[in-house]
This record gives C-alpha cells, structure tokens and sequence, in this order.
C-alpha cells in the first residue's frame, strides 16, 4: 500500500466551498482522508509526508481544451509535451480536441490517443471526438462508438458547424446518448477571414475585423437548437459581453447550456495586441477592456462555468509573420492556473469562483470522478502557493512550442506540487 | 369449407362493403369494418378457398397498378390477390413512363379514368398522392403507399399476421424500432394498432423518430434495451438510406451497433418475443440474418404470405361499394 501524507495545508474544495487548515492522507492513489488535525496521534515514519507550509491544496485542474500536436504535427506538441506542461501548470486532467492529423472522428483515433497519453503523459489525457467527419462540417461522426471508445466530449474543434439542419440532427441525436457537444460560437460567415475584434482601435490598425455580433448570433442559434432538442450542450470560448444575455436566459430556462472562456480573454484584451504582437492573436480574438470585466464578473456570478487554457502550441515561425498571415493561438497549460491566482491577487477574480471552474464544473460536465476533494476520490491534486511572485519567461516552458502572450508578464501565484493518481508527477521545490 | 368467395352470401358485417370508399388511409376504417376486413383476410389465408377457381367476386373487372415507385413484393401481391379474384390486371411502372416523360399526376389520372378501370392501386413517393388521384378517378383508388405517409394495406396484413399467429391483439406490447421518420408503415401500424388495442412503442434514435412523436399515443424510447423490455412483438424498420438527405445516423456499422436487432437485444424483450419486418431487408443494418431467419422467431415470410388473403379482402370488400356498380 502505497501511501502519501501533505501536512498543514490549506484544504479547498471548490465543490463544497470548504477552505480550512488541516492534511491529507493518499492511499493506492485516492484520497483515504482529510480533515484538522488528521495526524495528530503521529504518522509513521515509512509514510511519505509532503509539509505544506500552509500552502493551498486544491483539487488538480481539469483543462477542457487542449490542442496537441500528437498525432501528425508532433513538432509542435506531443501528448509527453503537453503533459509534462500540464504537470508544471497544476493541470491534472486535460481533454484534448479533435483537430489532430488524423482527426479523431474515429473509435481507433479515440483508443490511440488513450493508449499513448497513458504511456506518455504524466497527467490524465481524455479525448474529445469530432462532431463532423475530418471537420468537413458535412457528414456526422460516429458519436455513439465514440462515446462507448471513451470520448468524453464532442467538438468540431475551431470550426464551426454553419448548417443549422446539420447541428439540430447532431444535438438531437448526441442527446440519445447524454453526449455533451461543444461548439464553438462564430458565424463562420460574418468571421470570415478576420484576424482581431472590431473595434476602433483594429479599424486604425487596418485589421480585418470580426464583431461580437458573429459570436452573438451563433450562440443564440445555438441556444434556440438545445431548446428544440434537448442536448447538453457546451458553447466554446466566449469573448464578448454581448453573448452574456442570451447565457442568462438559457439558463434561466433551465436548459443544459454550459460556457467556457480561455484564460487569455480574461487576462488580456485588444491592446495586447499592441504593436501587431501575433502571440496575442488569438481565436476568437481578444476583445475590448469591457468585455474582459465583463467575463470576468460572469465567472464571479455563475454565469460562465469554465476556464480553459486553449492551448494551442504554434512553432515560431507560425507565429513571426505579419499579423494577418500569422496563425491564431497561445500555449496556456502552464498559464492558465497563475494567469488565474494573478487575478485573484488583483482582486478581480474570486478564489473560489476560479477553482471551480477548473475542477468541480468540468468534472461534473464530463462525468470525472475527479475535480474534489472527497475520500475515495482520484487524488489528482495541487499544492498552489497563491502569493509568489515571478516573471514569465518563455524560455522557462516545458510546452514544445512557446508561443504565449503573457511573455514577460509579472505573475503572482504558482503551482508547487502537483500529484496525480497518488503520485508527485510535477515538484518545483524539487528542481 | 369456408365460402368467402360466394359473395353474396358474405355474413360477417360486410354485406353492404365498406364504408369508405377508397382505402388511403387506415383512419378511413371503423372498428367493425377492420374486424370485418380482418374476418374475410382470414377465410381467404385458407390456400383452397384463395385458389378456388370458382372465385369470381371481380370477374370482368379491371384492377390499375400504378407504381411511381419501384416494388416487388407489394406490387406482385396486389396482382396475384386481383387475378385470383378473377380481375383483369394491368401493371404500369410509372417509373420508366410518361410520369417520367414530364406527365403530371393529375393527367395521367385523367388519361387512366378515360380506361374506365374499377380498382387503382397506387404508389407514389409524395405523401397524400393516392388522396390527389382519389378526387380525380371515378373507381376505387386503394394507397399502396405515399411518401412517409401511410401503407395501409400493409398494416393491415401485419394485423392479419399477428392476429393468426397469436390470437388476438388486444393487450399486446408492441415495438416498432428503426426509422419512424421515413416510414409510412409505421404510421399506418400506430394507428392500427392502437385501434385494436395493443400498447404500441416507438424505438430510434432521436433523429428518426418525428418531434412530437410522442402524441401518438405511443411511447418512445432512444434505447432498445429499455424499450424492448416486456414487449411481445418487435417490428423492425428499413434504414431508408434513398430518403435521407444528409446524415440521420453516422454509419451502418453504428447503427446496427445500437439498433440493430440481434439476439443480444432480443433478449430484453418478452420470453418468446416475435419478430416483424415489412421488406425488403438490410441485413446487418437493422436486423441479423440468425434472427430474420428463425422460423420460431420471424413472422417475415408469414407477413408476405398474409399480404395476398389480406389483399383479397381488401379488393373484396371494396368491390362491394357499388362504386362503379
């Protein structure tokens, strides 16, 4: 029996809200116990004891959206890349999208990608299985084969899917097999061939620009078809305060409607841009100053439930190029948790609100058992110092790929140990 | 020996034919006139009184088979049922025809009406076909299907089958499964059976089975083996790939992954469940080879067998109207 003591932690479970001092006892990779004082009779001495120094323990984070390079362009990222970047991030659980070369449209991409990560990933790697055959938008996938495969969600990756028949039918029949479907809210139309937000500032720019509106108008389609079909139903990385409406009312509708936003769109917005930087040219692009606050006070209140780091690795010569050719994405599975305890430490983010976002919501969403701190739960889990400071420096990535617009930045909190299944897979005090 | 065949001598509630003058839609029949329908089906099951050749209830008449879509079984069966009733038969493949010549329905009704035939059976991919022609034809006009809409000499034959087989239908649970969105078998079967009595279910997956389903008066289910528990009759529906535009289902292989019937999902239904299918069959697609072909099982060859005496019955009892008499 294998067995893991942390002392004199700081114990948050976003599920149940509890934030109290106490330690933790692992056993064969689940959590055996936790409370106050849990070891005040002395532990033995053949126990692996972790001392917490009043550091946070939280549940490991579950990033939703991960894209990798594995199979088919594993210069940019593999599923070990990724994984060891997880680690480092405090990301215990990753789903990765479907837009790999193949693409996972498959039960044999879903097994492989399985079958790899859980040689070559230190963290837990699931698979997200593509709506459509190759992306093409035309023809569905085999979502119950997929589903009984192991895939945890379903998504046409960055491409939307424009033929409303096509998505009814999909959500419609998904909802025979409870499939969550994520979907990401564009109007592929009135996006098309955009590179950044319309807005005064990209119109002085000479950017092509996208309006809110297209995300708008795509997530209220959406919206509209879960009402006529009952599906549980993800809309993929908001940007705009103008989607927030139609969220509260299909919420207030009861319907199965879930949200997420990338960690860029909370910490960033259209200035970062700046001086035409192509690491902050992301997708969707990065939106005005009120947008951000806007998201921000959406996490705070429950109307957006997740957070995700996109990551998306790009090579750096996708990315140096002049901003309208240059590829779109941020590696963010080492950002998004101190990307995230910076804004806590600004005040602009809830504590609470942030981790359940990143553990609880999406453990619920994809049926993890995961994503608390309960005894006989995985103990994926994170010891998070929430007040270090110290300075992006991409050079310091374990991605294979360094693209992220927060080079340079000052950050303030950190992921110190991470564990997953039991087991130490990332320790900075180690190094 | 049963005498159907002397027809004036009918003594089960058929005397003055139907009440209907057209057979289009199972709605267009009463309960007595379905127990009726269903009688003289039976009497006409029995082989010797079928091949009689003193049977002659259509003698000198002249029964249309007008088929705007390709069939074998239902086509054949209306002919065979004609011919051993002493009509004349002319079988036009609307297919390779005028129609297909730029003909529209309504002429081709003017010119067939100027042949003054008594019985027109057609079958057409457009719902509500055989109810145009009906208003422009001035003898029978029987639906042998339309578009997704009804086939209700179809159903009734699966009534005669089950009602053979099993004795009554009453208080039976039946599952329909596969595609109830393309199938016009399957609307003619609800409401049939739902006349007789029997608890009618609907098993697909939710982009095959219409919205508002579920005000049918049946109950619908997305999972066979929920579905099919208790049930004492499972009618298997054609994938109709051909009416599908764009995709329904992802592929054939998870199809009949998940609704496919084989003994594995038989086995959720009733001890000694049987097994319906109207044809022509995928196999592998909706249903396995080991299940079609059991005798013990399948009730398949029975309903083709059924549809000629049903068929019979059918002409029989229209000829009785006095509609072109």
């Amino acid at each position: 029996m294998s067995k893991l003591a942390i002392r004199n932690a700081r114990l948050i479970d976003p599920a149940t809200g509890m934030d109290a001092m106490g330690d933790l006892l692992i056993e064969d990779g689940k959590i055996a116990a936790y409370g106050p004082a849990l070891f005040a009779e002395g532990l033995s001495p053949d126990i692996e004891t972790i001392d917490a120094g009043g550091l946070i323990l939280a549940p490991g984070l579950i990033d939703m959206r991960v894209v990798t390079g594995e199979p088919g362009a594993e210069h940019k990222e593999t599923l070990a890349s990724a994984g060891r970047a997880a680690a480092a991030g405090g990301v215990t659980s990753m789903v990765v999208m479907p837009q790999t070369n193949p693409v996972i449209d498959d039960i044999s991409l879903v097994d492989f990608i399985k079958r790899r990560a859980g040689e070559t990933s230190p963290v837990k790697v699931y698979a997200a299985g593509a709506l459509t055959k190759g992306l093409n938008c035309t023809d569905m996938t085999e979502l119950g084969l997929m589903s009984e495969a192991g895939a945890v969600m379903f998504s046409n990756g960055d491409k939307p899917v424009a033929d409303a028949g096509l998505m009814r039918r999909i959500m419609s029949y998904a909802s025979a097999f409870n499939a969550l479907i994520a979907h990401r809210a564009v109007d592929p139309y009135l996006s098309q061939n955009t590179v950044a937000h319309e807005s005064d500032f990209s119109a002085r720019l000479g950017l092509a620009a996208a309006p809110p509106m297209s995300e708008r108008i795509m997530a209220e389609r959406d919206i509209a078809l879960v009402e006529l079909t009952g599906a549980r139903y993800l809309l993929d990385l908001i940007s705009s305060a103008q989607t927030l409406p139609a969220l509260r009312r299909a919420k207030a509708k009861n319907l199965d409607v879930s949200v997420s936003v990338s960690i860029n769109h909370l910490a960033l917005n259209e200035l970062d841009i700046g001086d035409y930087r192509t690491f902050a040219k992301l997708d969707p692009p990065l939106r005005g100053e009120d947008d951000r606050l806007a998201l921000l006070g959406a996490i705070n209140d429950g109307t957006l439930d997740i957070i995700v780091s996109s990551h998306d690795p790009r090579p750096a010569g996708d990315k140096r190029r002049p901003f309208a050719e240059a590829e779109f994405g941020a590696v963010g599975l080492e950002m998004l948790l101190p990307a995230g305890l910076t804004l806590v430490a600004d005040g602009q983010l809830d504590l609470t609100a942030f981790l359940r976002a990143v553990t609880c919501t999406p453990a619920d969403l994809l049926g993890l058992p995961q994503g608390v701190l309960d005894i006989g739960a995985p103990a994926d889990l994170v010891l998070i110092d929430p007040n270090k400071p110290w300075q992006c420096d991409v050079d310091d990535l374990l991605s294979n790929s360094r693209n992220t617009p927060l080079d340079g930045r000052l950050m303030q909190g950190a992921a110190i140990t991470t564990i997953c299944n039991g087991k130490i897979v990332f320790d900075s005090r180690a190094s | 020996m049963p005498n159907a065949h002397t027809a004036h001598g009918l003594e089960n509630g058929l005397e003055n034919g139907l009440a209907t003058r057209h057979l289009l839609s199972i709605a267009d029949l009463s309960r007595p006139d379905i127990d009726s329908l269903l009688d003289l089906g039976e009497t006409y099951l029995d082989l010797s009184v079928q091949k009689d050749a003193r049977n002659d209830v259509l003698a000198g008449k002249t029964l249309i088979n007008l088929f705007f879509e390709n069939s074998t079984r239902t086509e054949k069966s209306f002919e065979l049922a004609a011919r051993r009733l002493g009509a004349d038969v002319i079988n036009m493949s609307m297919a390779t025809s005028s129609a297909a010549k730029g003909e529209t329905l309504l002429d081709t009704a003017t010119t067939l009406n100027a042949m003054n035939p008594d019985l027109l059976v057609i079958r057409h991919g457009a719902s509500g076909a055989p109810a145009l022609l009906s208003q422009k034809v001035s003898c029978a006009v029987i639906n042998a299907g339309d578009g997704a809409h009804e086939h209700p000499t179809q159903a009734l034959l699966d009534a005669l089958t089950l009602r053979t087989r099993l004795g009554a239908i009453d208080g039976l649970r039946m599952a329909i499964c596969g595609d109830i969105t393309h199938s016009r078998v399957a609307r003619s079967n609800v409401q049939l059976l739902n006349i007789l009595g029997a608890e009618v279910r609907l098993i697909g997956p939710p982009t095959l089975i219409p919205q508002d389903a579920d005000q049918w008066g049946v109950e619908v289910f997305h999972d066979m083996k929920t579905g099919l528990k208790n049930c004492d009759v499972v009618m298997m529906l054609r994938l109709q790939l051909e009416r599908m535009g764009g995709t329904f289902v992802p592929s054939k292989r998870e199809y009949f992954h998940f609704y496919g019937l084989d003994q594995k999902k038989l086995d959720y239904a009733a001890p000694g469940a049987l097994v319906m299918h109207p044809g022509p069959m995928n196999r592998g697609v909706e249903i396995s080879s080991d299940i079609a072909d059991d005798p013990d099982i399948s009730l398949i060859t029975a309903q083709v067998e059924t549809g000629v005496a049903m068929r019979m019955a059918i002409l029989h009892a229209l000829s009785l109207g006095g509609v072109n008499g």
